[in-house]
């Protein structure tokens, strides 16, 4: 060790390197560009892995164009490849997991920024942010021991007995649906939403509320005319943190969605996702068009998550005209 | 101290360069990669040679036949290991001549779950065929009940449920059905993953059975090996001679056995729907897959040795670990194949 270093310092002149680390500790010009360096990285990965995704999937877009997006047959053997299925499967599982988990979370987050008192809410958010770091896979069981035979047995006929003139919740009671695994994406998702809109609201000014209250509002309706929308950028780019991970789950999803590639109107009915497709069928994908056709799924997961996040971005800009507190 | 350091730096350069496989304590290491079925029959395979000879070190990663036939192709490792055989189109683009070795013997038999029936039920060929192609929609349908006679069948949808990763268990699975129905042979087809007319998919042999346990009049199928493991009851499938035959390892490498005399010479050979009367139909080979030029002499001569003694000796391993050994006649093939390695 010590004799790496001696080479060092003899081979070049002597001040260099310390003069360097002066510069950095109190240097605005070699901050800006190490930092500069660290983001463009960031933009790098992203850009390399568009690239690979879209050179390995030469095969199917000459192949199939944009027929891959807008048909429905998903054969390995006769080597026909359509998308249409798990887009839809992705998109409706994400939309249900995100129609239950936006109200519970909205809903806990202001309970645990405005109302609880400061002990119960640091040890009830200590809890969540647990919920968030559980493995995806415990999810998922879970998802196969409890939400599954829940499903089957109880949801499902009740949807199904009620409503079942609607296409959506038509049967068939399999117990494995899209809306089982909207269910478990929506316990995951939760804690993502609580834990960073209490955050967010806990930054609203506190003059804000004092302003309303004094103008004669009551608690709630200070919190919810004027808390909430002044925090409401925020609010959404959890909300959109939240479809990120849900768009993306894989473990979790395939142990419950059933795994059929077919479009149905239920959401009693089962599906498959993009990402659970390729995790089930890439290791054992021997063909060149069929490998290269799951690589495809993986650039079009890749699209729809940039597209729902610049829709995300557009959608915060269109209601952050007047003052509000961003994330 | 400095001096030290780079003395055995070049020590181990020398030792590097001079063979290549060779590292430091002259471990001879060789690699491999492929199939999950046969893992633990390969793993415990693997072991047992190092312990005889202990200066050779086999690794085996369990990636997939697809991995194991892109790997082999690419020749990135020194044999591969793969649950269906290789097809010709594969072979044509290969940068290297493949052998296919067979090596142990797998059977896959169907599950089921139908609230008040315990008994064994008898599956025809076309009654499996025509479940799993949803022709087939009730467990009371004359297709299943004429070979039950003594068991009463519910009038109930039947809930089919197939994997959903691909695996060598859905090849030989397909592979059955497209030899016994036409319409599944010119409609789905074979392979690890198929276009499936009806059913559930569930990950890994696991994923299967539970939705089988979990869901009432479904039917499943999964790896013999796996069934005999976890006790689940699973049904008798008619053979080629009409006989239903409920699968354990006799009457898998029975099919092998009744396979061995038309076996081809390079050893790509579907063995399900066999004839026999104790035959088993629905069982495959499963295989490791070694290039026919081996430059290094050292590896050729290892994976030669290790090859002979995984035809004789090694094979006592198969039936503790629920594989189904090779029968003598093809045993005796696989040794006399491995000239073709030079």
């Amino acid at each position: 060790m010590s004799a790496t270093t001696a080479t060092v310092q003899r081979a070049g002149p002597a001040w260099a390197p310390r003069v360097f680390l002066r510069r950095l500790a109190n240097g605005d010009a070699v901050a800006h560009l190490i930092t500069l360096i660290f983001a463009a990285a960031v933009i790098l990965i992203t850009a390399s892995l568009f690239y690979i995704l879209w050179r390995d999937s030469a095969l199917p877009r000459a192949a199939f164009g944009w027929n891959f997006l807008f048909t429905q047959t998903w054969d390995p053997v006769f080597e026909k490849f359509g998308a249409l299925p798990f887009i839809y499967g992705t998109l409706m599982t994400s939309f249900l997991a995100l129609l239950m988990a936006v109200p519970l979370g909205l809903g806990a987050a202001i309970f645990l920024a405005e109302l609880a008192p400061a002990r119960i809410s640091d040890g009830l958010t200590f809890v969540i942010e647990l919920l968030a770091a559980v493995p995806s896979v415990l999810y998922g069981l879970l998802g196969v021991f409890v939400v599954v035979p829940f499903v089957r047995t109880v949801v499902g006929p009740a949807l199904e007995n009620s409503f079942g003139v609607i296409p959506f919740f038509k049967g068939p009671g399999y117990g494995v649906s899209f809306l089982t695994a909207g269910l478990v994406l929506s316990i995951m998702i939760v804690p993502f939403i609580i834990s960073v809109s209490r955050e967010i609201l806990m930054a609203v000014p506190v003059d804000q509320r004092e302003a309303a209250l004094s103008l004669g509002a009551t608690r709630w309706e200070s919190t919810w005319r004027v808390v909430v929308p002044y925090a409401r950028s925020g609010i959404f780019g959890s909300i959109f943190l939240a479809l990120a991970r849900a768009l993306g789950e894989t473990m979790a999803v395939t142990m419950v969605i059933g795994n059929v590639p077919a479009i149905s109107a239920s959401i009693l009915a089962p599906g498959y996702s993009i990402a659970a497709v390729i995790a089930n069928e890439f290791t054992e994908a021997t063909g060149d068009l069929y490998l290269q056709a799951l690589v495809e799924l993986g650039l079009v997961l890749f699209l729809l998550t940039f597209i729902l996040n610049g829709m995300a971005r557009l959608l915060i800009l269109a209601t952050t005209q007047k003052g509000t507190a961003h994330e | 101290m400095k001096k030290g350091v780079s003395i055995l730096t070049i020590a181990a350069l020398a030792f590097s360069l001079a063979s290549p496989a060779l590292a430091q304590n002259g471990v001879m290491s060789l690699t491999g990669a492929g199939a999950t079925f046969p893992f633990p029959i390969y793993s415990k395979w693997f072991d047992e040679y190092h312990k005889m000879k202990s200066n050779v070190q086999i690794n085996y990663q369990s990636i997939g036949s697809g991995g194991g036939i892109r790997q082999i192709t690419a020749g990135t490792v020194d044999f591969g290991a793969t649950d269906g055989p290789m097809t010709d189109a594969q072979l044509a683009q290969s940068k290297v001549q493949i052998l296919h070795i067979p090596t142990v013997l797998g059977a896959v038999v169907p599950i089921y779950n139908i609230p008040g029936v315990s008994a064994e039920l008898n599956f025809s060929r076309d009654a499996l065929a025509g479940i799993y192609l949803g022709t087939i929609k009730k467990w009371n349908d004359p297709a299943i009940t004429k070979h039950n006679p003594n068991v009463r069948l519910p009038g109930e949808n039947i809930v089919v449920v197939r994997r959903s990763d691909g695996s060598g268990t859905t090849y030989i699975w397909t592979d059955f059905l497209s030899k016994v129905s036409d319409q599944w042979k010119n409609g789905v087809g074979n392979g690890t993953s198929v276009n499936w007319p009806v059913g559930l998919g569930g990950k890994g042999n696991e994923g299967v059975s539970g939705l089988v346990k979990q869901t009432p009049n479904s039917i499943g199928y999964v790896e013999l090996i796996y069934a005999l493991q976890n006790n689940l009851s699973y049904g008798r499938v008619q053979n080629a001679a009409n006989v239903f035959v409920k699968a354990d390892l006799a009457a898998t490498t029975a099919a092998a056995a009744g396979a061995a005399k038309s076996m081809p010479a390079d050893f790509r050979v579907s063995i399900t729907n066999a004839p026999g009367k104790g035959t088993y139909p629905i069982v495959s080979f499963t295989w490791l897959l070694v290039p026919t030029t081996i430059q290094d002499a050292g590896k050729k001569t290892v994976i030669k040795d290790f090859l002979k003694w995984m035809a004789t000796d090694g094979q006592t391993y198969a039936s503790q670990l629920g594989y189904a050994p090779l029968p003598k006649e093809v045993a005796t093939k696989v040794i006399a194949s491995l000239d073709k390695v030079k």
